[in-house]
């Protein structure tokens, strides 16, 4: 038990003959705020769905809080956990998707309950009053029964992230939930995201967004070609890169 | 050659038109309602990652897809008996009929689910459910709307094809209005008659479907 929130050693990710992940360690306490950047293809969005086992993983391991994440590897085998145990785990993790991926059949109140009332065992009415409270936090109470065809796409993302949120996550991944947005909207979404940050919630973003990495991290990684290339406080890094390839890709970053 | 159209020994008969109609609806729902379970069990099957699933699935659905449902009938009813197993003509039918829904069904349900974006069992997995649970909270409800309006036409047709159980002389609609046509000679009456009610009731299934579309359609 290191006390560490998050524990990435050694992590490799194949798809097929092509190696995605090439051994990335990476430890995140409790309240860290890291943005991981980096080009197309570098790494950065895999990281992140393996740490809450949307992508298997051949080599290397995840723990969070001290607990292993997907695979048991005692005695020196490596089993998948049961389906069950890794829907468990999922759970202590909370996720925003770029796409957003509300259920678009359900209305914005019965998306976040959703995982409320299967995963936490709640009582409808009382998942409804965490729901609604949630909603509220991301600007939404008045669009509670609105259907997710009914939102805006900067709507559908704060519900998105009440939704991963309401499941009292200890730590919330954010997979590049403001590329899809028109830019007018992206600054809503930023803000939810910010006021989290500021409560002390612990997160692991994807972005594009460099002001804002710049803005709202502790710490920040840069990945390049499956590892990690550099890392750093944001100021550091933004302002004194270390290695070429990072200098050379924040020249071809927009800062606004 | 003028030819005046009767049809009093038509409504004479009528009852019996309408006891067969009856035999026909019940023949096709409760057809119909085993083909359901047995096309969503297929359609699983066939999106199955096991081939132990998906080719028992596919062997099945090119089988009875490929093969006339008139000779599927005629098979069961007169084939079996001679391998031993023995099914009254009611019994027979509406077993052919299942197996034929089935193997419909399960393509139009496979498209159903084909269509349900795979970013949102990935939602439901981040939240921590299983994935009986996403099947039964997120993908199953949306397959079926997105089958509905293809699973009208389907269904309509399936219920026409209860006619073919007049084949194996089950009472049903068109077996009566055999029955009638010959007791009566009035052929083109009884077959305008028996054609009526055949439209009249796919018409009524139709806008029933359409009502449950509307009413499942997800606001927007």
């Amino acid at each position: 038990m290191t006390g560490n929130l998050l524990e990435i050693r050694d992590l490799h990710k194949r798809y097929g003959e092509v190696e995605v992940l090439k051994g990335v360690d990476c430890t995140m306490a409790q309240g860290d705020v890291i943005s991981i950047i980096g080009s197309s293809g570098s790494g950065k969005t895999t990281m992140l769905r393996c740490i809450n086992m949307l992508e298997e993983f051949q080599g290397g391991s995840i723990r969070i809080d001290g607990e292993e994440i997907g695979y048991d590897t005692a005695g020196g085998t490596r089993r998948r956990k049961k389906e069950k145990e890794i829907a468990r785990q999922r759970a202590m993790t909370g996720m925003a998707f770029q796409q957003f991926n509300l259920f678009p059949h359900m209305s914005a109140a019965e998306n976040v309950m959703l995982g409320l009332v299967k995963v936490k065992k709640m009582a409808r009415d009382e998942a409804r009053i965490v729901a609604e409270k949630w909603l509220d936090r991301v600007g939404l109470a008045e669009r509670r029964d609105r259907f997710p065809g009914q939102l805006s796409g900067g709507q559908q993302q704060r519900v998105a992230i009440a939704r991963a949120i309401a499941m009292n996550p200890k730590l919330m991944l954010f997979d590049e939930v403001t590329s899809a947005l028109d830019p007018e909207l992206v600054n809503e979404v930023l803000q939810v995201i910010k006021d989290l940050a500021r409560d002390g919630m612990s997160m692991l973003l994807v972005t594009h967004e460099m002001r804002f990495a710049y803005e709202v991290s502790s710490r920040v990684i840069f990945m390049n070609q499956g590892r990690i290339g550099e890392e750093g406080n944001p100021r550091e890094m933004f302002l004194k890169p270390q290695t070429e390839r990072l200098a050379e890709f924040l020249k071809t970053s927009t800062f606004n | 050659m003028g030819y005046t159209l009767n049809f009093s020994a038509v409504w004479r008969s009528f009852d019996q038109l309408l006891w067969g109609l009856a035999l026909s609806l019940g023949l096709a729902f409760v057809a119909i309602a085993i083909g359901c379970v047995l096309g969503l069990i297929t359609a699983f099957g066939l999106l199955s990652k096991q081939g132990a699933l998906r080719h028992p699935a596919r062997i099945y659905v090119t089988i009875i897809r490929n093969t006339p449902i008139l000779v599927l009938v005629l098979f069961t009813f007169f084939a079996l008996p001679q391998l031993g197993i023995r099914l009254g003509k009611i019994e027979s039918f509406v077993a052919t009929l299942a197996l034929y829904s089935g193997a419909y069904l399960a393509e139009v349900f496979r498209g159903g689910l084909l269509a349900v974006p795979n970013g949102l069992k990935e939602a439901g997995l981040a939240i921590g459910l299983t994935q009986a649970q996403i099947r039964n909270s997120i993908v199953m409800p949306l397959m079926l709307r997105n089958v509905l309006p293809s699973l009208s036409s389907t269904l309509i047709s399936l219920f026409k094809d209860t006619s073919l159980a007049a084949a194996i002389a089950v009472p049903e609609l068109t077996f009566e209005a055999r029955k009638i046509n010959v007791e009566s000679f009035r052929v083109i009456e009884t077959w305008i008659v028996a054609s009526c009610l055949y439209v009249a009731t796919c018409s009524v299934l139709a806008a029933l479907l359409r009502q449950l579309e509307q009413r499942m359609s997800i606001p927007r």
